[in-house]
Parts: structure tokens; C-alpha cells; sequence
């Protein structure tokens, strides 16, 4: 149960997917203008990344340990088509939730955070409950700095702000920032 | 006329439409792996060969892969080429392969890779096509390249491992840290903003001048 608890307290603050793995960096600086898109997308994320968990799972218990060397290709395309699968499941199941992140998810199947989960939890070996659990961490830390750094856009578009330094410098320079703040949870947890 | 062509395809990729610091795509890897010049140069090398080998690849079967399934076929051809790259560092240079860790096999998720395939190595000739991969790749390289340089120069006041500043330097810790990338490359693109805001002045002012000659 501590083993459990650690994992998702170092995926979610720690060892943050985006501040200190630099995973997903791509949806984190191009759609982060908006509170409320990258709440969305963080939503959509953390659901992706479950996805995956299980996925991964499947795949290195039954099917990868007997070719390794087709772990990558294996992962891309079991994660795309089974998002893909889920996405027409939920579109007719749950128009309303389909609104809420259906068009984030064919975005996100390839996105190197979800492709980056699948890696390090096979290469932790993580085991079922571990690896979902670590997906929540990983999906909720990413979406929680997706969301500071959104807030602290919209806030930065009504201040005035030198043209030189407006755009993705800027939005670089903030997320060093907030990277050192998400240092100071270095110390938090011990794995014990 | 035709050599001219290539070459023009190789160098804009270095300069005017580098990957990174004008494009702003393939950051995961970027800024992941650039806590040293020697990581970076590692990277850069594996990134180099997938993007000139898949860019190969898909510009010769362009013409027998269907339109609606172009982007799998690009990515299980880029796929392929990251197991062989990381296959080949393991063998090749297992201390490197162990601190690139999984960032090599996440070459597949960089975004510039699947770009040029879409943008790029899709439409054209074979030829034109390696060559614009070559110089995507070498811009790329030139940035991973002049970031870890940085990064490691402040951030260990050494460069490949030697010492440059002697011991009085109190090296920059921050700076090897993930913060250190993000604020690094940050800077970067800010002399890039300020080189392109003088530029258009620039021209403006030229633009003026003609203006009120005539």
C-alpha cells in the first residue's frame, strides 16, 4: 500500500512528467492559453494514460516477452487503435463526455508523454495496480501543470509585456519556474 | 540548377527553418537529454539517422502508400528505424545508451520527424528528400548541440568532461537540472525574437526609404 502511495506522490509532484521529464511538451506550450481547454486536455491525458497502463500491461505480460525487440511498435500501435477504438465507444455511449475531450484524444495517441509512461513503467517493471496507479499520478501531475501554467498565461495577456519577449520564450522562461518550484518536492517522500 | 536546388533544401534546415529554435518542434528530446554536450551529440547522431533513413524510406514508397493511411505507415517506418538506432547505441556505447535511457526510444513520439514525413519526404523526390532530412537533422543536431554546450558549461564548468574554469568556478547546479533546459532554451529563443524584431525593422526601414525615394 506505501509502495502504491509512493509511486503516485512521485509521479504526480516529484518526478512531474512535464517539469522534470520534459514529457508532452508539445500540448503543454501549444495549448495552454486557456484554463479551461488544458483542464480538457489534462482530462483527456489522464485518461489516455490508463489506457495505456492497461495496454502496456497486456502487451509485456503476454505478448512482449517473447519478442522483445518489437516493444515500440507494439506500443504505438496497440495505444492508437485501442484510444481510437475507445474514442467511437464513448462517442456513442456519452455524447456530453465526448464533448468535454473527444477532440484531444486522436491528438494525443502518439504524444511522447503517453508513449513515455508505457517505457518507464516497463522499464520499472511495474506490475498491474502499480502501473494504473502510476498512470493516475503521471495523468494528474500533468494536467496540474498544464493548468498553472494556463493560469498564469491568461493572467500574463493582461499585463504589459515587452512584444520582444511575448510567445514561446516567455512560456519557456515561466515553465523554468514553475520546474524549480516543483524541485522543492524533492524531499517529500523517501522510498523506504 | 539542380545541384543548387539540393543544397538550398539542406541548409535552410539549419538556418532559416531550424527545427527548433524556429519551428519550436522536437522539445521533449531537446531539452530531456542536454545536461551534457556529449548526451547531446548522441542524441543528435540517433535522431539524424532515423530522420534521414525514414525520410528515405517513405519518399521512395510514396507512391504505393494509401493517402488515408499515410500517418501509421510513417510512424511504423520511423518505429523501425528508433529499435534499430537503439538496438546499435546499446551495442555500441552501453554507458551513453544507459543515461539517454528512454528518451531514445521515444525519438519516435519527436514531433519533427513525422513533420518532415508529412511535409516533406511525402511529396518530393527521393533525393530532395534526404537532402532536406540531412538538414533538419543537422539543425537539430546544431541546437541539441549548442544547448548541452551551454548547459554544461555553466551548469559543470567543463565541456565533454574537461575542466575549463578551474576551481574557483562555483558551477551553476540549476542549470544540468530540468529547470536549467527550460530556462536555457528560453533565453535562446529570445536572442532568436530579438534577431527577427531587428530584422523587420529593418526591412521596414527600407521599405520606407524606397517609399519616399520615388
Amino acid at each position: 500500500m506505501d509502495n502504491l502511495l509512493w509511486i503516485f506522490i512521485s509521479a504526480l509532484l516529484v518526478n512531474n512528467f512535464v517539469l522534470t521529464y520534459f514529457l508532452g511538451l508539445c500540448p503543454f506550450l501549444g495549448v495552454s492559453n486557456s484554463l479551461e481547454t488544458s483542464a480538457r486536455l489534462g482530462l483527456a491525458t489522464t485518461f489516455v494514460m490508463l489506457v495505456t497502463a492497461i495496454c502496456a500491461w497486456v502487451l509485456n505480460t503476454y505478448v512482449l516477452v517473447h519478442a522483445p525487440y518489437l516493444r515500440l511498435i507494439c506500443f504505438i500501435v496497440v495505444i492508437a487503435s485501442t484510444v481510437q477504438f475507445i474514442e467511437m465507444l464513448i462517442k456513442k455511449l456519452s455524447p456530453a463526455l465526448f464533448r468535454a475531450m473527444g477532440i484531444f484524444l486522436p491528438l494525443i495517441t502518439t504524444n511522447c508523454a503517453i508513449l513515455g509512461l508505457a517505457i518507464f513503467a516497463t522499464n520499472r517493471s511495474y506490475g498491474f495496480w502499480e502501473g494504473i496507479v502510476y498512470a493516475l499520478g503521471a495523468g494528474i501531475g500533468f494536467t496540474l501543470a498544464l493548468v498553472l501554467l494556463a493560469g498564469l498565461r491568461e493572467e500574463s495577456e493582461l499585463s504589459n509585456i515587452p512584444k520582444l519577449i511575448r510567445g514561446t520564450a516567455m512560456n519557456l522562461i515561466i515553465a523554468g519556474v514553475l520546474s524549480m518550484a516543483f524541485m522543492g518536492f524533492a524531499g517529500l517522500f523517501s522510498p523506504t | 540548377m539542380k545541384k543548387n536546388e539540393s543544397y538550398e533544401e539542406f541548409i535552410k534546415g539549419i538556418w532559416r527553418d531550424n527545427p527548433v529554435f524556429v519551428q519550436v518542434l522536437g522539445m521533449c528530446p531537446m531539452l530531456a537529454v542536454t545536461n551534457s554536450a556529449v548526451n547531446a551529440i548522441a542524441m543528435g547522431l540517433a535522431t539524424f539517422f532515423v530522420l534521414v533513413g525514414s525520410s528515405f524510406l517513405v519518399s521512395s514508397f510514396r507512391n504505393w502508400i494509401p493517402k488515408q493511411v499515410r500517418i501509421s505507415c510513417f510512424i511504423i517506418i520511423i518505429a523501425t528505424f528508433v529499435t534499430v538506432a537503439d538496438y546499435t547505441l546499446l551495442a555500441l556505447v552501453p554507458t551513453v545508451h544507459k543515461e539517454l535511457g528512454a528518451f531514445i526510444p521515444l525519438i519516435v513520439a519527436n514531433c519533427m520527424i513525422l513533420g518532415r514525413q508529412e511535409a516533406f519526404a511525402s511529396r518530393y523526390p527521393t533525393r530532395l528528400a534526404v537532402m532536406d532530412a540531412m538538414g533538419m537533422a543537422s539543425g537539430f543536431m546544431l541546437a541539441l548541440f549548442s544547448l548541452g554546450a551551454i548547459r554544461e558549461i555553466l551548469g559543470d564548468g567543463a565541456l565533454f568532461g574537461m575542466n575549463l574554469f578551474g576551481t574557483n568556478f562555483e558551477p551553476w547546479i540549476i542549470m544540468i537540472l530540468p529547470p536549467g533546459g527550460f530556462l536555457t532554451l528560453g533565453v535562446i529563443l529570445l536572442f532568436f525574437n530579438w534577431f527577427k524584431l531587428k530584422k523587420d525593422e529593418f526591412l521596414a526601414e527600407v521599405a520606407e526609404a524606397e517609399r519616399s525615394s520615388r
